[in-house]
């Protein structure tokens, strides 16, 4: 069984999300997202500065097998990437909830994460999916 | 084991199991295997066997005299396209056999039967036949010791693309990662003691998904996505196995290969190694200055060279080292190269 931690947030496309201290939120893919890709052989994560519409394609992660879109559930600003992924893409899936995090980003909208699904709901989700 | 599973031409087959990449490495350094028991097994028995394979395939049976050895050939269409690929084994004069592909099982079949009308040939498949394939530089070291005791010897002494029939096994010696190791036909109700046997013995059990990366590397086409019926050997690199000589033997599709032989082929097939980053994927568009418009026809990340390469096929006036390839809308600078990229455990290009 994957992991979900109760302090994060979830989204239907299977990123997570992290409302930090100084106010803005570090995105990911869950460990149930990671594997179910498999081991990842190439990430690319967005510049700072670039505006983001909720739904956007945000990130893309690729497989051995295939390639894949990661959609942020918010819109918001790129406040960084994480470029360190460009040479160890395997740390997704290896933590993905710690040094596999994709990007920080500053919401347009600082209430937009209390919108989506809690650990406990995500859960659900997946078993249903 | 922990397989992922996934469906392939009808068949639950484990994409991994546990780690793609692993198992990859696993093959290369030391031993793993592959449950490839969707393959279909046809033997063909009867008096006219060779002289009716001599006209189904494009390469030349005759090449084999030895009981047991195998021999790669493509099976054409009037047009020269490729019906499918395959192996056959020579076991006897009377009783030849052939390992096809699953995905393509039914029209290989009905082409052989109607093609074997004209020869007094009878077409039998085996599904009650497993298959597993030991592949990695110790792959034989841990065969060897789980085979009858007087077979041992013989099946050690096996040279490359020969096999051996023990009562109803057929190990030969081939694969399909560019590694030595034994390709294994069975009995389906022999086959998980043998698997089981092999994994208490330290080769680690094998998915699809390491068979794909394993088998680019090694530069070996893949039926349905390298080629198809639309594709003749001459335009995806595998001219080698077209047996132009004795001229007057008249293989199916001999004609047409022969005409866009004298035309000249329209396409080079290459191997690609990206440069940019990024992973390279089948369809993918390829750009080469001067010439055109190519395809990518197999991509994906190299597991021993932690690049991506290809296989393309690209305008056979391409004089060029360098193209581009198109990747999610943009394009990367990918270096041409002759494959295999892997072979034996060893890298076999420049990687810089």
């Amino acid at each position: 069984m994957s992991e979900t931690p109760d302090d994060l947030k979830y989204s239907k496309s299977h990123e997570w999300l992290r409302g930090n201290a100084d106010g803005t939120v570090t995105l990911g893919i869950t460990d149930h997202a990671q594997a179910q890709l498999g081991d990842l052989v190439f990430v690319e994560v967005p510049e700072a500065g670039r505006e983001l519409e909720a739904k956007d394609a945000c990130a893309v992660v690729e497989s051995v097998k295939a390639a894949s879109d990661v959609y942020t559930p918010i819109a918001g600003t790129v406040v960084e990437g994480n470029e360190s992924l460009g040479d160890t893409p395997e740390a997704v899936n290896n933590d993905a909830y710690g040094e596999g995090w994709l990007l920080r980003l500053k919401p347009a909208d600082a209430s937009a994460l209390d919108s989506l699904m809690t650990a406990s709901e995500y859960q659900a989700f997946v078993e249903s999916e | 084991m922990g397989a992922k599973l996934v469906d392939f031409a009808g068949w639950d087959m484990p994409i991994h199991y546990g780690s793609q990449i692993e198992e990859h490495h696993a093959v290369r350094s030391e031993a793993g295997m592959f449950d490839v028991s969707h393959m279909t097994v046809v033997d063909l028995i009867g008096g006219q066997t060779r002289a009716f394979l001599r006209h189904l395939l494009a390469n030349d049976v005759d090449k084999l005299q030895q009981r047991g050895k195998a021999l790669y050939s493509c099976m054409l269409n009037a047009d020269g396209g490729v019906i499918d690929d395959l192996i056959v084994y020579f076991l006897d004069e009377t009783w030849f056999r052939l390992v096809v592909n699953s995905a393509t099982r039914d029209k290989d079949l009905a082409w052989i039967e109607q093609q074997a009308q004209a020869f007094a040939v009878e077409v039998i498949e085996q599904p009650g036949l497993a298959m597993i394939a030991v592949q990695g530089p110790a792959a034989r070291d841990k065969v060897l010791p789980l085979l009858e005791a007087r077979a041992r010897d013989a099946a050690a002494a096996l040279k490359l693309f020969h096999g051996l029939e023990i009562e109803d096994w057929l190990v030969a010696r081939t694969g399909y990662t560019g590694e030595d190791g034994f390709e294994i036909i069975l009995p389906e109700s022999e086959a998980e003691a043998f698997w089981q046997a092999l994994a208490a013995s330290g080769v680690r059990p094998c998915g699809l998904g390491a068979r794909d990366t394993l088998r680019l590397e090694a530069g070996m086409n893949l039926y349905g996505t390298d080629m198809d019926e639309t594709v003749s050997p001459l335009a995806c690199g595998l001219a080698w196995t077209v047996s132009w000589e004795p001229a007057e033997r008249d293989f199916i599709g001999r004609a047409a290969l022969e005409r866009e032989r004298e035309a000249g082929v329209a396409w080079r097939f290459v191997g690609l190694l990206l440069e940019d980053k990024g992973v390279l994927r089948n369809h993918q568009r390829v750009l080469v200055e001067g010439a055109g418009e190519g395809e990518i026809t197999s991509g994906s990340f190299s597991p021993t060279l932690g690049r991506s390469i290809a296989l393309a096929r690209i305008p056979a006036i391409s004089a060029v080292d360098h193209c581009h390839v198109e990747v999610r809308g943009k394009l990367l600078k990918a270096r041409l190269v002759k494959p295999p990229f892997v072979r034996h455990g060893k890298v076999q290009i420049e990687l810089d």
